[in-house]
């Protein structure tokens, strides 16, 4: 009788380095980036132009921040939904402050001081008493706008000082704009964070195995607080960047920004049940996003169906490897 | 175990009954029969989305499309309408609930078969759905003016000294209260949810289970779509935008465990009662409905922190875990 275990290929050796990388999620994504770039500048004259590519960057700039923050707390197996209400709390936060005659380094510092204050609230329902952050987040999301809706009302807050709209809408050098350079850092900041300190080995151990984690002395709750105020830190310099730009606070600002920021971070191949995933990728997928909104901008496609289409990455991208993956067993039965 | 259900609900309608007291005290009109009915009819389709979004939970599932999907499956019945006026009310109201069906479907197919979160799929298809309704209206509005009577008039021609929209949610509740306590989809979507390994080892197959638990969802949001787009007599885009998070908000604060397993229709229907109570009560105590929102954001978090209280397990912890205890 022939074992057809012992049959089987055994290889010499590991897939190399070069290989891996190559036929990693990144890899993949890459490829993408570069199709759709290719794609939108034959299918509109305007779009291989320095400006319309500085202004495209808008699209994901101030999602990405956040972006980068949600990758590491949902790599830690936990999720923030309620970060387009902390922009909104936040921003108001900002106006308010205006109204009682703050400066801009005050307007600054209240704008990141209300993202910390809501990240901590987030941390503590879900830290200190155990809730599951998806309920706690849904939750804050309607507490943390609707503080804003109580207090604007169906008004809005204007008139910000040409200091301030330096955030949204300054130039560095040429085309780059202040939010480009701050994309970069904090890209930076979160990639070597993620990838080479001991806090971004916890993050990953955590997502895989939080018991395993917790025995193996890693403080669980606590760096999972420490996420949750890097997610609120991040939504309030969003939130800097997004008044600054827009020069205007209504309660409604960046409703629905969430489900965007959670799609560039699926997009970004984060596992979304945590314990994998990697900043470069959220990188690529960030400009992938934002290429794919400004392209189909520029092709006079409306909001709500780009809408469609982010959806449909969403299911997408999580779907096709698995269906691929189905179809590769199938075809070895 | 088995009694703390009861008891959780005793409390939750115990704060309804002090809510209404309260407010009775200030406002005595608030409590009078014929206003008290009007809350509940205010609050029916509330009530009907809460019952297929605890079915859902109760499988450890979450759908967010409930609000995309009503609104979609409300659009194509009123351009339904508008095209064929003739059309019977029970036909249409058949097709609002197969087509909240098939996208209910959609996300439970995605479910069952890829394995996906139900987080993401049905974050995914709320924007896919509304997307498709600017499709199909081009962004333009259905009128009252467009509709034809017996479609904008069938929710609310009383019936009993009650609209029949009211009635429905009455059938609702009752149908869910034998289904989830009589019959074997409902017991095994307990038991899906209370402990999937076991479930598959008595020979539920729970990922089949959790797709007609979507069935269930989105046919009650494509019912509730006609009724919604009839009673207000205006379809376009953005109606009942941001509604599942009320509707989730019901069943949290309903007691309805969002690591499945654990509430009750009872539960739901008292959520949804609080809620629609706390939003009739607003502009008649003065306060601005602008604070709403903030309300039941609050009523969230103060209904999932008891809960977790109520639901720790009791006795010694041997070993403890990541989860549980920190």
């Amino acid at each position: 009788m022939i074992n057809t275990a012992q049959t089987r290929h055994v290889p010499d050796r590991l897939n190399s380095r070069a290989a891996r990388l190559f036929k990693s999620w990144e890899a993949l994504l890459l490829a993408v980036a570069i199709a759709i770039f290719v794609i939108n500048s034959f299918a509109s004259p305007y779009f291989l132009s320095a400006w319309n590519l500085s202004d495209a960057t808008f699209n994901f700039t101030e999602k990405a921040m956040i972006a980068f923050a949600m990758a590491l707390l949902i790599i830690s197996g936990e999720i923030d939904l309620s970060v387009a209400s902390i922009i909104a709390l936040s921003s108001t936060a900002i106006g308010l402050a205006l109204q009682f005659g703050a400066g801009t380094p005050e307007l600054v510092i209240i704008g990141l001081t209300v993202g910390l204050l809501c990240g901590a609230f987030n941390g503590f329902f879900v830290t200190v008493l155990g809730l599951p952050s998806i309920v706690v987040t849904i939750g804050t999301m309607s507490l943390f706008r609707g503080i804003s809706f109580i207090i604007l009302g169906d008004d809005a807050f204007r008139g910000y000082p040409p200091s301030f709209s330096w955030f949204g809408q300054g130039y560095i050098y040429w085309v780059f704009t202040v939010e480009m350079l701050l994309f970069v850092i904090i890209a930076v900041i979160y990639g070597v964070l993620l990838h080479k300190t001991n806090f971004g080995r916890a993050v990953y151990a955590i997502g895989n195995n939080p018991t395993g984690a917790l025995f193996s002395g890693i403080r669980v709750a606590r760096v999972k607080f420490v996420l949750f105020l890097l997610t609120g830190l991040m939504s309030g310099v969003a939130a800097i960047c997004l008044t600054s730009r827009l020069g205007s606070t209504r309660p409604s600002i960046a409703t629905g920004m969430e489900l965007e920021v959670v799609t560039m971070v699926v997009l970004g191949g984060v596992n979304i049940l945590g314990g994998s995933g990697t900043i470069p990728g959220v990188v690529i997928a960030a400009f992938v996003m934002g290429l794919v909104t400004f392209g189909l901008g520029l092709l006079n496609v409306p909001g709500i169906v780009m809408s469609i289409f982010i959806g449909l990455l969403l299911i997408g991208v999580i779907a096709l490897p698995r269906l691929w993956a189905m179809a590769a067993t199938r075809r070895k039965a | 175990m088995t009694r703390l259900i009861p008891i959780r609900e005793a409390i939750l309608a115990g704060v309804i009954l002090l809510l209404l007291i309260l407010i009775s005290s200030r406002f005595s009109g608030f409590v009078a029969p014929s206003n008290l009915a009007n809350v509940f009819n205010d609050t029916a389709p509330l009530i009907i989305l809460a019952l297929g979004q605890m079915v859902v939970i109760l499988t450890r599932c979450i759908d967010l499309s409930v609000a995309a999907n009503l609104a979609l499956t409300g659009m194509a019945v009123a351009m339904i309408n508008v095209a064929m006026p003739g059309l019977p009310i029970l036909v249409i109201i058949a097709i609002a609930i197969l087509l909240g069906a098939i996208m209910g479907a959609i996300n439970g197919v995605l479910v069952w078969k890829l394995a996906i979160p139900p987080i993401v799929v049905t974050l995914g298809t709320m924007t896919i759905f509304r997307g498709i309704i600017f499709l199909m209206s081009d962004g333009k509005w259905v009128n009252s003016h467009e509709m034809s009577p017996a479609f904008t008039g069938f929710p609310r021609t009383v019936l009993l000294g009650l609209p029949v929209l009211s009635w429905i949610a009455i059938l609702c509740v009752i149908v869910f209260g034998v289904m989830m306590s009589r019959t074997q989809f409902g017991r095994s979507i307990f038991a899906v949810g209370g402990n999937p390994q076991a479930a598959v080892y008595t020979g539920i197959n729970v990922g089949k289970t959790q797709f007609w638990a979507f069935v269930v969802s989105g046919a009650l949001a494509g019912l509730t779509g006609y009724l919604w787009v009839a009673r207000y007599a205006v379809a376009y885009v953005d109606i009942a935008g941001g509604f599942e998070l009320e509707v989730v908000a019901a069943c949290v604060i309903g007691g309805i465990s969002i690591a499945g397993g654990i509430g009750s229709v009872g539960g739901a229907v008292l959520g949804a009662l609080f809620l629609g109570v706390v939003k009739n009560a607003l502009p008649v105590v003065n306060i601005s409905p602008f604070w709403q929102l903030a309300i039941s954001g609050s009523a969230i978090l103060i209904a999932v922190a008891f809960n977790a209280r109520a639901g720790r397990t009791k006795g010694r912890i041997i070993l403890k875990s990541a989860e549980t205890i920190q």
